[in-house]
Parts: structure tokens; sequence; C-alpha cells
């Protein structure tokens, strides 16, 4: 396994984004709370993104990734509430259960060479599964209401994990989990593993004919996606301290991290948060143009929130059919024909 | 943690009387529905192969057009033909404007295109008519047998849903498009040799598709509400029976239905109504688990 | 009847097909011969429209092939045997002569071609009821040439009818192919199988490598030293 170097633009680039809350705070002071919570939100769903990328560069693509973030978060919330344990042990529960669940979901699939379609609508069974038991467990969850975990003391606290209050302290989990996404990203990349998924996913008699054990590798790489889709569900409810059955799991969930990832760019190490970048501005610019425009809200009245769901699928529909690589994607695509004529000419 | 576990088996209510009964022949009630809107979905997929994610969103547009309809004064029957040819003009248009364009491409691109929309219709549905609950407001009553009740609307949405489905398969025996239909996904190459345009077949199938969306809207206005996350409800629900019967496989989607059925109405009755549902999934994963593509698919 | 000039097609980078140029007259059979990847099902191909000359011309009773969509080509009375039979495996062999039938000038002639298909073809009429898929090789090729008789072609295509097939099939086919002749169909086979093809045809065409090399009347061909050590094996 080579090692992972880390290139000067890397570094600045970390760098970068490591001093950005002291920008914020620097600049716009006044709505300090509000630029760090975009900030964090795009880092811990670009930490989501990633894990859920690392199966879908590989040509899994699951459409019920809501179910680990779900898991994930509900895990972490529940045992807190009712057991009082932890989420130091209660995040580390969730993963484990997810990983698990994810484990057993994929085999069966990949044993029987179950892809594409199947695989996709499978995973989407198993979604709409873990948010019906979410919404079942009433009791426990609060159902589709939702739920909080319990404060503990004034909200920061390195017991109860918790961290909402003091954005900065925030945006610095947020950023280690979002470097630990990438990192993670960068080893399977590095990896002997990355070459067996590639091959297996371009033909697996052919790479199974070679002694890759494929069906081993997609299990790997499954529990890993779904392991870090928890983690994240799980951190994001500490800092949101709140969850719904549709606000971090479901197939509307499952659904925007593909889009975010497909428009950022499935294949390489930035673009889930590119596309992180993409979505919650465009979720943000959208939330504060219709709430702000008194014409819209006069027009649509409670329907107004509608918009930006019509908006999100229209770009889905749109960047599917015309963008398929992604923003990166066609970006580079695009940079490379530029420079061609240039040659040519 | 352990408490969790037996709070819900506290919920147990099961014993073999009259109610139980009543569920297991509901539950077969309900079948007929089930299977008449998975097997559209089977239809579109085995024909074309794509699946139509936003399928239970078309069914909802079907709704809220007859709904529009009726309300407007027309009769009910006027009202549910003008649902039926908006949801098929709804599958043409969804044919041709979205999945037409990425045919070739991946199929994860298909289910998100599709996915797409879904969010769309959800959406311009709010927009359209709000989030209020809407409803044609037709009772039907109930027919009371021996201490059983069955709504009647229930048991007119079973007759309809299999008559639609028994109109369906002559069509597909006996004409010549329907036949081509059944061909198509056995040998897509040598369609033109017998002078088939392959692109006119999948708007057809596209149309009857959505035209059976609409058909399964009629039934479902009689017994339900309309609200725009409608779809939300039941879509995954048939998604997950035309996998269990095995994608594009008609009769195994209809086999599948009667058997999720089963579980849900029996499952309903013993726990809270929502485990009823998560019973039948986890059946199905368990099923998917051994067999996983699905109890008459192909596929390998 | 059947005319092509100077046809070019090939697969992206890869051609197939240089400058082929033949005819088809009415009433005629006639037979393209060569080795695996001369190109006979890219010449094939490129007459029912499934693939795209690059060049040439291309005429069927002077209507333009080229420009005549793939779907269409059969309106014009050409009607192609595929390679491997290509039958509908679980539709009915009924379902499969009703598929051949699908144009609308055909459809109503429906009943009467089926009668006079299964005078021709009692075995397809014992197994009507049967799924395509379950008959043996020498049946199913039976049933794709009935399938194309549904349409009332003027022009028969038989691409490589022997193929897969064992000798002693082979035989019954090339009878099968006589018959049609003899009920007045033009034929244009493509084939390996030298020696049986040029008993049943009148004239052949010899394909190297994408390119016509010789042609002439069977009987000629099949004395031609050449034709004799290359594919005949003697």
């Amino acid at each position: 396994m080579t090692g992972i170097r880390v290139t000067p633009a890397g570094i600045i680039g970390i760098l970068m984004v490591a001093a950005l809350p002291l920008v914020v705070r620097l600049f716009f002071e006044a709505s300090e709370k509000y630029y760090l919570h975009l900030l964090i939100q795009i880092l811990l769903w670009s930490f989501i993104y990633t894990g859920w990328s690392l199966m879908g560069r590989f040509g899994l693509t699951s459409l019920g990734h809501g179910a680990f973030t779900g898991i994930g978060a509900y895990a972490t919330v529940m045992l807190w509430n009712f057991a009082g344990w932890t989420p130091w042990l209660g995040i580390p529960v969730g993963v484990v259960l997810a990983a698990v669940v994810g484990l057993l979901v994929g085999y069966p699939c990949f044993r029987f060479r179950i892809t594409g379609h199947y695989f996709a609508l499978l995973t989407l069974a198993l979604t709409e599964f873990v948010r019906l038991c979410i919404v079942g467990m009433r009791d426990y969850t609060g159902g589709s209401l939702g739920t909080q975990p319990k404060r503990y003391a004034d909200g920061v606290s390195l017991y109860a994990l918790q961290f909402e209050p003091d954005r900065m302290l925030s945006y610095y989990i947020a950023f280690a989990l979002w470097l630990v996404g990438l990192y993670v990203w960068l080893r399977v990349d590095r990896s002997m593993d990355r070459y067996a998924l590639d091959a297996a996913s371009q033909d697996e008699d052919a790479a199974a004919s070679v002694g890759i054990d494929v069906t081993r590798e997609k299990l790997k790489i499954t529990a890993l996606s779904a392991a870090l889709c928890a983690l994240g569900g799980g951190v994001f409810a500490q800092y949101q301290m709140y969850i719904g059955p549709d606000t971090i799991a479901g197939l509307g969930l499952s659904l925007n991290i593909v889009f975010a990832v497909i428009a950022g760019g499935l294949w390489t190490l930035l673009g889930p948060t590119i596309g992180a970048v993409f979505t919650q501005m465009l979720a943000e610019t959208l939330r504060v143009a219709i709430q702000g425009s008194a014409e819209l809200k006069g027009l649509l009245g409670n329907s107004a929130l509608a918009l930006d769901q019509a908006i999100y699928g229209l770009l889905l529909v749109l960047f599917i059919i015309y963008m398929p690589k992604g923003i990166l994607g066609t970006g580079t695509d695009w940079w490379r024909r530029l420079r061609e004529k240039k040659a040519a000419s | 943690m352990v408490d969790l576990v037996l709070g819900l088996f506290s919920r147990l209510d099961c014993s073999p009387d009259i109610y139980f009964l009543e569920a297991i022949i509901n539950g077969l009630l309900l079948a007929g529905l089930l299977a008449l809107l998975a097997l559209g979905l089977n239809l579109i997929f085995g024909v074309i192969d794509v699946v139509w994610i936003c399928y239970a969103e078309v069914v909802m547009v079907g709704m809220y057009g007859i709904n529009f309809a009726y309300k407007g004064g027309a009769p009910f029957l006027l009202a549910a033909v003008f649902g039926i040819l908006v949801t098929a003009l709804a599958g043409v248009l969804l044919h041709f404007l979205v999945i037409r364009p990425v045919l070739e491409t991946p199929p994860i691109n298909q289910l998100l295109v599709t996915g797409g929309v879904l969010f769309l219709m959800q959406a311009a549905a709010t927009m359209a008519f709000g989030v209020e609950f809407k409803n044609v407001g037709i009772r039907l009553g109930s027919a009371n047998v021996a201490e059983m009740s069955f709504s009647y609307a229930r048991i007119l949405a079973f007759l309809v849903a299999l008559g639609g489905m028994l109109a369906l398969w002559q069509f597909l025996k006996r004409t010549y498009v329907g036949t081509a239909i059944r061909a198509i996904s056995q040998d897509r190459q040598i369609m033109p040799l017998m002078g088939v345009d392959s692109r006119r077949l999948y708007l057809v199938t596209s149309a009857i598709g959505g035209g059976l969306a609409g058909l399964a809207a009629t039934l479902m206005v009689l017994q339900y509400d309309i609200y725009p996350q409608i779809g939300l409800q039941f879509g995954p629900l048939i998604f997950m029976i035309c996998v269990l019967g095995g994608l594009g496989n008609m009769v195994g989607g209809f086999i599948a239905a009667f058997i999720i059925s089963q579980f849900i109405a029996v499952g309903s009755s013993c726990f809270h109504t929502e485990w009823g549902y998560a019973v039948a999934f986890l059946f199905f994963m368990v099923a998917i688990f051994i067999r996983p593509q699905g109890l008459f698919g192909g596929k390998s | 009847m059947l005319e092509l000039s100077g046809i070019d097609a090939g697969y992206g980078a890869f051609q197939a097909l240089f400058g082929i140029s033949m005819r088809v007259d009415a009433g005629e059979a006639v037979a393209v011969i060569g080795s695996n990847g001369a190109g006979k099902t890219t010449l094939m191909r490129v007459i029912s429209g499934l693939l795209a000359p690059r060049a040439g011309r291309m005429t069927m009773e002077g209507t333009d092939l080229i420009a005549t969509p793939a779907h269409k080509i059969i309106e014009t009375g050409i009607a192609h045997v595929p390679e491997g039979r290509r039958l509908f495996p679980r539709l009915t062999v009924e379902d499969n002569l009703r598929m051949g039938a699908f144009i609308p000038a055909a459809r109503v002639m429906y009943s009467e071609r089926l009668d006079y298909v299964y005078t021709l073809f009692p075995r397809l009429k014992e197994r009507r009821k049967q799924l395509a898929g379950t008959m043996s090789g020498g049946e199913q090729q039976m049933c794709a040439i009935a399938r194309t008789l549904m349409s009332g072609p003027k022009l028969v295509l038989l691409d490589e009818p022997s193929m897969g097939l064992a000798p002693v099939i082979v035989s019954q086919v090339f009878d099968l192919v006589k018959r049609i002749r003899s009920e007045g169909y033009t034929v244009l086979i493509v084939e390996q199988n030298v020696s049986q093809v040029l008993k049943v045809v009148d004239r052949a065409y010899l394909l190297e490598v994408g390119r016509m090399k010789t042609s002439g009347p069977a009987a000629q061909l099949a004395a031609s030293d050449e034709i004799r050590k290359a594919y005949m094996g003697l």
C-alpha cells in the first residue's frame, strides 16, 4: 500500500479551510453563527457524501444510505436519552450496527451478483424499512415528528459530546471529521482493494478469474461506507440537536446524497465536497430567496417551501441528462476540450 | 434495552378469531390494488428496462386529476377517464422528455432522473394544490358478513383491478402491439426486422403504464385521502413487491402482491399498523437474502 | 431487384466492408460466401438497416434503402432471417409468426398467410402452441423462415442458416431453402458452408476480408480450384 503524500497545494487548502472560521469572525462578526452554521453543514454533509462515494465510485450505487445515517443518528440519541449512554459509546454502537446491516444486505446481493436496478431498489427497500422502524417505535423515537437528544448542562459537554452552542468548536469537530473522510477516501484510493473493485466493477468474471474475491472486497467497502455514514449521522445528530425520520433518514435523504455526489463528481476526492457546497448553498439560497420574497410568498403561500424542492428535482433531472459527470467532471472535460482546440489551432 | 424489545411484543394481539379472518380477506382485497400497481411498474421495466422511481407520484397526479374533475362537476366515471388520460399522458411525457435522453446510460442515471421527477412532482402538487388533505368524498359504505365488515370501495377496487389486469393480459396476448410488447424484452435488436419501431413501442408502453397508474388512482381516491406526499406511503411498497416477484415479471409481481398484502393485513391486525408494513418489509429482506433475484426472477 | 454499389461499412474505427457492389434480380437465388470475419453478417446488417453504411448506394426496386429507417426496410419487401435464428424464445410458435406479420400490409393477410405457412411447414402447425425456445435447431430455423414469409416478402435474406446445426439438420435446412425458392421467393443467402449452398443457388459472390473477390454462376464457382481448395477443403 502506498503512503499518502500531501501536496503543497493540499496543505494550503487544508490550512485555508482551517482558517475559515477566523475569516468569518473577522468579516462577518454579526452573523457569525449563521455563516459558521452553513460551513458546518457543508463539512458534515461532505463527510457523509464522501462515505457514500466509496461505494458509488465502484458502481455500487445505493439508494439506501439514508438507512445508515439514520441508524447512526437514532442509535446515538436513543441510547443517550433512554439508557444514559454517552455518545462516545452510542456512536460506535450505531456505526457497528450500520456496518452489520450493510453486510447483511450486501452479502446476498454480492454473492448472487445483484447489481444495477435490483441493487438500487433493494437498498431503497432497506431505507424504507429503517424509516418504518423509526416511525413505528414512536414511543422512543418520537415517530414522524422526530426527537432531540437531551441537553446536558449548558449544551457544551465533552461527556455528552454536545457542542452546538459553541459554533467554533462545532466547526473544528466537523472539520476534523471531514479530514477523516478525505483520509479514508485516499487510503482506499491508494489501496489494492481499489484496483480489485475497479476491476470487479468492469467485469466480475475476469476479476474473479485473477483471484480477486469480489464478494469480500465489496463487503469490505460496504461496511466501511455504511460505518462512515453512520458516524456522520451520529455527529450530525449531536450538532443539529434534532433528528427526524425524514431529515436524517429516508428515501429523500438517500436521493439527496446521490444527487450531491453526482453533481460534485463521483470519482474525485473533492467531488463529494463540491457536491455538498453546491447543494447546501443551493438550498440556502433558495430558502433565503423564497422566504425573503414577498411576491412569491403571496403567490404560493404555504407552498412556497415546495418551490426549492421543485427546483431541486428539476436540477437533478437536468444534471443527469446534460451533466452526468457532475460539475467537476463536465468542467474538466470542457477545459480539456478548450485546451485541445487551442493546441490544434 | 430489553424493555424496548419486550415493549414491541406486548402489542401482540393475535388469535385466530373472526377479526383474523377479516384481516385475511381484507388483505386479499388490498392485494388486487397492489397487484395492479405492481403490474404497471413491471410492464415498464420489462419492456423499456427502466424503473420509474416516481411511479407512485404518477398515481398521485391521477388522484389529483380525478378530484379536480369530479369537484368541477363531472360525474365520477368521466372524472376517472380524465384521470386515466392525464396519467397516460404523464407517462408519455416522462418517457419522451426525461427517460429517452438517458436510455443508453447506466441504470443508475435512469433511477436518479426519475428520482428527480419524484421531487418535482411532489413539489409541483404542493404548489398547485396545497398540503391539506383532499378527498373526493364518495362514501360507498360497507358490506357486513357474519361479524366482518368490508368496505365496498375496497371490494370494488379489487374487482376493477382484476378486470383491468385481465384486460391487459388479453391485450398482450391477442393484439399485434401487445405481442410486440411481450417480444421486445426477449430480443430487442431484431425488432426492426419485423417492422417494429422500438421508440414508438416504448411510448405506447409508457402510455399504458401511465394509464394503469391512472386506473389505480381511480380506485384509490375512493379509499384514501389525497395529499402530495402520498407517493412515499406506497411507492417503496410497490418497488418491494416488484423486486420480490422478480423485477419485470408480471406474474411474479401479481403473486408477490398477494403475499405482501397478507403480511400487511395480518401484521396490522396483530401489531400496530406501521408494524404490519415493517413485518412485510422484514419478510421481503429475508426472502431476498435467500433468493435475491426475486421469487420468480431470472436474472443473476 | 436489390442493388448495392460501392458500399463501405464498419464499426467505429474498424472498417469491415470496402466498396461492395452486387445485385440480386427477381426470381434468383444468390449466395455470398466467405469465411469467418469476411464481413458477411455485416453485409446483411447493412442491407436490413441495422448498420448504416459510410459510403455507397443501395436500392431495392428503385427505393433508396439507405434513406429508409431500419424498421421500414421490411416494407420495401426485404425480410431478414437473422444469424442464429433469433426467435422470441418465450413466445409460442404462433406468436412468433404473428410478429412476422406486424406490418400493416401483412396484418390484413394474416390468416391466409398463416394457413399457407402451415401448409408449407406442417411441423410448425403441430407445434403452434409450443414455446419457440424449446424447439430443436432445425425446427427453429423452419420457424424463423416461416416468420419472414408472414410479411409477404419479395426478397428473403438468410444469414448463415446452417450455423450451429448438426450436419443432418443442415441438409434439411437447405431443402427448406429449395422449397421457398420453388415457391417463387427471391433469395439472398450468406453462408460459410460453401459446398452445400452452391448446390441451391444460381449465382454466388465471394467475399474476402471485406471485399468482393469474384462472382459468377454457382456451378462455375463450385468447379473452380481456388474455391475448392480454400473453402471446400479439397
